[in-house]
């Protein structure tokens, strides 16, 4: 673990918090895009290393936070079926759509399995051939390359049975709606790390300067962070707005071509319905007509009603920086872990979920 | 086959040809209705279902662990794990090779504690219906002085743990997931009878005891904090993880305070006896660290301070473990 344990230093972080602490000249909310980063700064209590004046916000970054309901409803809806095998990736089965939840179904008896790497829907496809298989595919462009990869796979070996639902989001976009909306105050935003492997930093270089706000691309460890923050800080006093790329051990300026290639070939962009957010446009993926034979909500009927979501839940704002789980009047009551009410809640890279993990008061 | 659970003759085979003789014991061998036992003073009693896969994994099988669950969980409570019982659930077409070790592991460990197992039960039940093979195992033990539980739980209290964390999960996790991790990772599976009764003999009467298994240490010390109300604070420079286990966490995105242990028990003894339990513990496991300590306050809260001094709640394990998406 030698190269984890290099960016958990001890003495160096130490070291860079009494920095942030002293040049933090003026208030700085930062908005942590990923919900990865917000799970390593609760995970490892890096609000206490960095100073009052430091406020980090919440984005918009989870995959399955930003999950509406409808597109729930509509999984559950074709999982329901004896002649489908829903596959999806992990946290999703705990989202609770606007009647049940995968998990729920899956406890009643439908056939719903959470996978680790998409490509293993290859061998659950291949050993039921009389079943319907259905890749629930989420993410950013993070994973976005994985799904193209298993349909690539699909297509070269003439699997008839494999279907996508495809649920895949992009990060700008999400980003610019918020920062559209004038009530929105964030100064500086931390990038997401695994995003940028695949998408290359340029992707933000509009972003910072159209709005002028520094951005730093950081990775998940502390050091990372604090490296991170303390360039956004100097960034603040210096009044410039460049993208700081602090995770430059794994993220170039134009990224991971081959990943970008794939994903081209079997998705365009589309508008899509964030849940919290409202639609926004061009901000998630559809298959491209030429490979819709795979296109799951073609084949099946995916026609839902789906409830509005509850009144009480505040994730919209949370999403948008606006609130703090803390300002929820069902954090930790009514909506926990294991009732999650809004979707915040669900994921443990969710907000709601990780300040309930670790921080559910202060300490 | 469903024949060996029919209670005809191959069932008889099963059980005097395989069973009985890997077993073998006196009390076994009288093949009563039930066992008749020699026991005095106060008891302690206990029983564990087993139902994990992988059956075989490294550092053990179901077996083993069906043996160890429950004379620790006698352990726990400072009894002295005396009889067992055995019964299998097997599902047709299990191999009687697999069988055969899995009971041999299961009657090893029992020989090595000086347990002995004097009754039991075989069903076999149609393919499908069980995962190959299911244990459930029951125990009996005499106290070696007086019961150790829950109400020991004071303020002041030391929390000790008897070697690193999260290994038994990690394996398995591992074996599921079919990842290579060179094979040093083995799952801690074992007996923890002999530690506990050095304890009691260095004259240490613990406050608490509880093996760390499924939920791991989360779990044990959430459930002590609640109990008592006391806030427990820990420290996790002190808590040793292997650079296996932590792979794994780091793969999965789990924290090694959530995965199981099947041989790492947690501790809570008097200020005083701190140095003296941690070298009883250290015999056993170079790994044995003080950890942390209960604390005045009553809010039933796990607080673990990170090496920054930073502090956040470690919460109990909730739902089933799914690995991080991002």
């Amino acid at each position: 673990m030698t190269l984890i344990n290099e960016f958990r230093d001890k003495d160096l972080i130490l070291a860079l918090s009494e920095l942030i602490k002293r040049e933090s000249v003026k208030p700085l909310n930062i908005m942590e895009i990923c919900g990865g980063h917000t799970h390593s700064i609760m995970k490892f209590g890096l609000t206490g290393l960095v100073g009052e004046k430091i406020n980090f916000v919440h984005g918009p970054g989870c995959p399955v936070c930003i999950m509406p309901k409808s597109r729930i409803d509509e999984a559950v809806k074709i999982a329901s079926r004896d002649d489908v095998i829903l596959c999806t990736l992990a946290d999703m089965l705990k989202v609770p759509g606007s009647i049940t939840s995968l998990q729920k179904l899956r406890a009643d008896g439908a056939d719903i399995r959470a996978l680790y790497s998409p490509l293993d829907c290859i061998k659950i496809a291949q050993e039921n051939l009389s079943k319907n298989i259905i890749f629930f595919a989420i993410g950013f462009e993070t994973t976005t390359p994985m799904t193209a990869s298993l349909m690539q796979k699909t297509v070269e070996l003439g699997i008839k049975n494999l279907f996508f639902h495809i649920n895949h989001v992009t990060v700008p976009a999400p980003v610019r709606a918020i920062m559209d909306d004038e009530s929105v105050k964030i100064d500086a935003f931390l990038g997401p790390s695994h995003v940028s492997v695949i998408t290359g930093y340029e992707i933000y270089e509009d972003i910072a300067k159209d709005y002028k706000r520094p951005i730093a691309v950081s990775g998940f460890e502390p050091l990372d962070i604090m490296d991170s923050v303390l360039n956004l800080v100097r960034q603040q006093n210096a009044g410039t707005y460049n993208v700081y790329n602090e995770y430059a051990r794994v993220v170039s300026r134009s990224g991971n071509l081959k990943a970008k290639e794939l994903i081209n070939r079997y998705f365009e962009p589309c508008d899509f319905n964030w849940r919290g957010l409202g639609v926004i446009k061009d901000s998630g993926m559809k298959i491209r007509q030429e490979f819709s034979y795979l296109d799951a909500r073609m084949k099946f009927d995916c026609e839902v009603n789906s409830k509005a979501e509850s009144k009480a839940c505040i994730c919209g704002e949370i999403l948008r920086g606006r609130a703090k789980p803390y300002d929820c009047k069902i954090f930790a009551k009514a909506c926990t872990p294991k009732n999650p009410i809004g979707s915040c809640m669900v994921s443990s890279e969710g907000a709601c979920a990780a300040y309930f993990k670790y921080a559910k008061e202060a300490i | 086959m469903l024949s060996h659970g029919g209670g005809g003759e191959e069932m008889n085979s099963l059980i005097n040809d395989l069973i009985f003789k890997i077993f073998d014991n006196e009390i076994l061998s009288q093949s009563n209705d039930s066992a008749l036992l020699n026991l005095s003073g106060k008891l302690a009693f206990s029983t564990d279902s087993f139902v994990v896969t992988p059956i075989f994994f490294n550092g053990g099988n179901i077996g083993k662990i069906a043996a160890c669950g429950t004379i620790n969980d006698l352990a726990m409570v400072g009894a002295r794990a005396k009889y067992l019982s055995c019964a299998l659930i097997i599902e047709e077409g299990f191999e009687i090779d697999k069988l055969e070790r899995v009971l041999t592991s299961l009657a090893d460990i029992c020989k090595s504690c000086g347990v002995k197992v004097v009754c039991g039960d075989t069903k076999v039940v149609p393919k499908g219906k069980c995962d190959g093979i299911f244990i459930n195992t029951s125990g009996i033990g005499e106290l070696i002085d007086g019961p150790v539980g829950l109400n020991g739980l004071k303020q002041g209290a030391k929390i000790l743990l008897s070697g690193d964390i999260g290994r038994h999960g990690a394996v398995v996790l591992a074996n599921r997931e079919e990842l290579s991790l060179g094979g040093n990772l083995k799952s801690d599976c074992k007996s923890l009878k002999e530690i506990v009764e050095e304890l009691f003999n260095a004259g240490i009467k613990p406050l608490s005891m509880r093996d760390a298994t499924r939920g791991g240490l989360s779990a044990v010390l959430n459930e002590w904090a609640k109990f008592s109300k006391f806030d427990i604070l820990i420290k996790d420079e002190f808590i040793k993880v292997s650079d296996e286990v932590a792979g794994v966490c780091e793969l999965f995105g789990f924290e090694p305070y959530e995965l199981a242990n099947e041989g790492t028990f947690v501790l809570a003894v008097d200020a005083k006896d701190e140095e003296k339990a941690l070298k009883v513990l250290r015999k056993f496991d170079a790994n044995a660290n003080s950890v942390g300590e209960i604390l005045k306050d009553q809010h039933s809260r796990v607080i673990l301070q990170n090496i920054y001094g930073s502090k956040r709640l470690l919460e109990a394990p909730k739902g089933e473990l799914l690995p991080r998406i991002c």
